[in-house]
């Protein structure tokens, strides 16, 4: 194996990719992902691999066999709590990524506290009520911050269907907001990484300083 | 006349939650904004919808 290259050559690869200015901008940011399923574990690693410098992860559950089929996590880290595992991966791809990691389940007591630091949440849960909680929460807790949300990604549906869209000055909803896995559609891997690289590219594009999806 | 999520209706006068109760919506599912803002949750009973006002009600569905 090549030996890894120092922290100044890979981001001195990163600039040569996005232009210095741009990945000063991706480099400074704090992006918090509550939620390290589907969603969220494909948007943390698609961040990392922008190079966006910081990552806020939070998950309280572990990985388990059912998830493998749709999640960054692999057979050999069944078990691992999810923030660990996904720590280990993104380690591997990003090695010099800062990550600050909360085994815990996100409530209306703790959000703030957990989140204060973030420049952009992404909400990256699968129950809708707890989707709901963190939506309405940071948007009133946090108005000056952005919040990248999803809904609507189960089943076979149309590729072409999965959207972002603007829903109020600081609230973006990624999803094509009807595909409801409580109508019994399963959720596939694709669809799932399309639903969450909307939200990683909406990031991105925010960072940036686009504030239109 | 009050555009809720693009559809105008006869809802000035009515507080949001008094809205909100005449739809099939799931509350503990929902986020409510009002002109561009969030509408804290706590408040749904006392912000009354006027002429005019734009409404977007965000409803989510299970999956991630």
């Amino acid at each position: 194996m090549e030996r890894l290259p120092t922290k100044a050559q890979w981001q001195a690869a990163l600039e040569a990719r996005h232009g210095k200015a741009l990945q000063e901008k991706f480099s400074q940011a704090t992006v918090a992902v509550c939620g390290l399923g589907g969603l969220g574990s494909n948007i943390a690693i698609a961040l990392a691999r922008a190079g966006v410098g910081q990552l806020i992860l939070i998950d309280f559950d572990k990985v388990d066999l059912t998830n493998l089929h749709r999640q960054q996590y692999k057979a050999n880290q069944l078990g691992q709590p999810k923030t660990h595992a996904l720590a280990e991966n993104l380690r591997e791809i990003s090695p010099y990524l800062s990550l600050r990691l909360h085994t815990t389940r996100v409530t209306e007591k703790n959000f703030t506290a957990l989140l204060k630091n973030a420049d952009i949440i992404c909400e990256a849960f699968d129950q809708p009520q707890a989707k709901a909680m963190l939506v309405n929460g940071v948007l009133t807790a946090f108005p000056h911050k952005y919040l990248v949300a999803a809904s609507g990604m189960a089943g076979l549906g149309s590729a072409n269907a999965i959207r972002t869209r603007r829903v109020a000055k600081g609230f973006y909803l990624c999803g094509d907001e009807v595909s409801d896995t409580a109508k019994g559609l399963g959720l596939l891997a694709p669809r799932v990484a399309l639903c969450a690289n909307h939200q990683a590219h909406m990031v991105l594009r925010l960072l940036a300083g686009e504030l239109e999806p | 006349m009050v555009t809720i999520n693009g559809t105008p209706q006869n809802a000035a006068g009515q507080t949001l939650a008094d809205y909100l109760a005449t739809t099939d919506y799931d509350p503990t599912r929902i986020a409510v904004e009002r002109n561009g803002d969030i509408v804290p949750k706590a408040q749904y009973g006392e912000t009354t919808l006027a002429d005019g006002d734009v409404v977007e009600v965000v409803s989510f569905v299970g999956g991630g």
